[in-house]
């Protein structure tokens, strides 16, 4: 049985223009210790996926498991217990952290939160111990957050993620606000701790280069839909659907052997305000036919690789 | 900005101590912190300094002008004016602060509740304040405080009043463009109860604009207790509230101005101080000062 997994998800918001369809009805397992890499371009419902996952924001349709319990809906002192096994690391760690609460606070509320530790001292042991996994000198405890780089407080939110030893964690484009240095060490601290306590993460990235490094499995979304999904090798090695070839097209290479081919696509993203049925990235689709207009759905292609194409056999 | 990150690792500062020391950076708040240390420590310390007793008569000295004995001079009873004005100030310096941090506490309270809902309840709580602070002022001043009478808790109430509308929209203002930020959904992510992500993680936030507005109302809020002292409302006499010491002489304006003019300069220079220590204050809070 899988650590996590959603079925069929879906969560509209209503806006004045009609219904947005931010994630419309995306399915996939986590197990544990592994990562799922979820890419796309920016407005594509990666960040809204992951924060519907972890109960931030409430889901439409569909559910989400986790250790086969249902709890897409729970709520009150079951939703507590479940926001302790699921933890968020955000994007922007200069808009993460409480600019008003020094960095022990921070990385204490967790610990405070959950009642399990009792009185000043364990509470501050068990700071300390977070604060050294995550590799942030003990003489910042009573930092504020303005006083620490990027990559310090990106560190100081991945604790607070990490207090209660969640058994899964959404990374919302964790590294993205950093600088390429930083990133790197944020990455290996993110993949130092999956070793230690076998972790799972949901990696939401618009950075190919980075899942590619991170993670097991990777799935592509395109305006809120899941288009391909793949372990990370056969995703690279055998892209199916016309989309992910675009996306995979603009990754730089260093290789000046092989030549590049860009797939430029052509016109805007369109409005995931009321999508007509049908592929929804038919509109830029060099290949499109009528075909494309009817619902696709998502086919396992080859063992573990499925793609939402009618086209991606032929084409393939 | 490099020197600043090292210092302050070292000891620990918090923004209050901070905020104090660019308050004092500033010569125009200092100035104010001067004038109004004075003016709070003589009325504090009023039975000290005042040379009469507030209510000491003496008939064989009335109107007299400012002299040795009375620096201020006497007024009609041929009470030392000096003395009251020193007295007079307890009333009008409590009641100002008093009126304008309840106002604002209780505007900040409804303004966050506001802010942090949103839908119904904003638009339920905006409206009712729209319809709140359509009524000028001083007529919602006067009708709270003759309904509810004289006394010095019913004029805070009615002069608080007054001050409620602008700090609701203030915080309601700064919530807005705070309530985005992912710090609040972290928060929540670590199950922090509604109550805890309000008052512990967006009020500190949102605060600082609302200190400046109710220590700048202090100030508006002496001369409106000045102002229903002067038309009788408010604080009765004998208790020598600054504006009913104005009320009072202005019988005698042309005869006798010294009786108007010491405690409207009083009451100047304490508005002047608390301005100029409102605008430092404003400038030691901006955000974008920190670093």
């Amino acid at each position: 049985m899988a650590l996590l997994e959603v079925q069929d998800l879906k969560k509209y918001f209503k806006v004045p223009a009609g219904i947005n369809h931010a994630v419309d009805g995306v399915s996939f397992a986590i197990e544990k210790g592994e990562t799922l890499g979820v890419v796309g371009e920016s407005g594509c419902g990666k960040s809204t996926l992951g924060r519907t996952i972890i109960r931030l924001q409430e889901a439409t349709e569909g559910t989400i498991r986790l250790d086969g319990e249902d709890i897409t809906h729970v709520s009150g002192k079951k939703l507590r217990d479940v926001r302790e096994k699921m933890q968020i690391v955000f994007q922007d760690p200069y808009s993460s952290l409480n600019p008003r609460l020094r960095i022990e606070s921070t990385i204490m509320e967790p610990l405070k939160n959950s009642g399990r530790f009792k009185g000043k001292g364990e509470l501050q042991d068990e700071a300390n111990r977070l604060m050294e996994l995550v590799g942030i000198d003990e003489r910042l405890r009573q930092a504020y957050p303005h006083e620490l780089d990027g990559g310090r407080r990106q560190r100081v939110g991945i604790a607070r993620a990490l207090a209660l030893n969640p058994k899964f964690i959404v990374c919302d484009e964790p590294v993205s606000a950093l600088d390429v240095s930083i990133q790197a060490q944020v990455l290996n601290l993110l993949m130092d701790l999956q070793e230690k306590t076998d972790i799972a993460y949901m990696f939401v990235t618009h950075d190919l280069s980075v899942v590619r490094h991170i993670s097991n499995h990777i799935c592509v979304m395109y305006l809120g839909q899941m288009v391909e999904k793949a372990p990370t090798e056969e995703l690279f090695e055998r892209t199916m659907h016309p989309y992910t070839r675009a996306l995979l097209s603009a990754i730089p290479s260093t290789d000046i052997d092989r030549p590049m081919e860009r797939v430029q696509l052509k016109g805007e993203i369109t409005s995931p305000i009321n999508p007509a049925p049908g592929c929804r990235f038919a509109a830029r689709c060099p290949y499109a036919t009528q075909a494309c207009r009817e619902p696709q759905q998502l086919r396992e292609v080859t063992s573990g690789h499925f793609v939402s194409c009618c086209r991606a056999q032929e084409l393939g | 900005m490099k020197r600043n990150t090292i210092t302050l690792q070292n000891k620990k500062t918090s923004l209050f101590t901070e905020s104090c020391q660019r308050i004092w950076a500033n010569p125009g708040a200092r100035v104010g912190v001067i004038i109004l240390a004075v003016i709070v420590i003589l009325c504090v310390f009023a039975p000290v300094f005042a040379p009469y007793g507030v209510n000491d008569m003496d008939l064989a000295n009335m109107y007299k002008g400012p002299s040795r004995e009375h620096i201020f001079g006497t007024d009609g009873m041929g009470r030392d004016l000096f003395s009251r004005i020193l007295y007079g100030g307890r009333y009008s310096l409590a009641l100002g602060i008093c009126a304008a941090f309840v106002g604002s506490g209780v505007g900040a309270v409804i303004g966050s509740v506001a802010g942090y809902f949103g839908k119904r309840t904003e638009t339920l709580i905006m409206r009712f304040m729209d319809i709140w602070s359509s009524i000028p002022g001083m007529l919602l001043c006067i009708l709270i405080s003759a309904t509810l009478g004289s006394g010095f808790v019913n004029t805070v109430i009615a002069l608080a009043v007054g001050n409620v509308p602008t700090g609701v929209r203030l915080i309601r203002g700064q919530i807005l463009s705070e309530r985005s930020r992912e710090y609040l959904e972290a928060a929540e992510s670590i199950n922090c109860s509604k109550l805890s992500i309000m008052f512990r993680h967006l009020f500190p936030n949102v605060i600082s604009p609302v200190i400046v507005d109710a220590t700048m109302g202090i100030g508006m809020n002496i001369t409106m207790a000045a102002s229903l002292s002067f038309i009788g409302l408010g604080v009765q006499p004998p208790t020598p509230e600054w504006g009913a010491m104005l009320a009072d002489a202005r019988a005698h304006i042309l005869t006798y101005p010294y009786l108007i003019m010491f405690p409207g300069i009083v009451i100047a220079l304490t508005v002047l101080a608390i301005n100029l220590i409102g605008d430092g204050l404003r400038d030691a809070m901006d955000p974008k000062l920190r670093k």
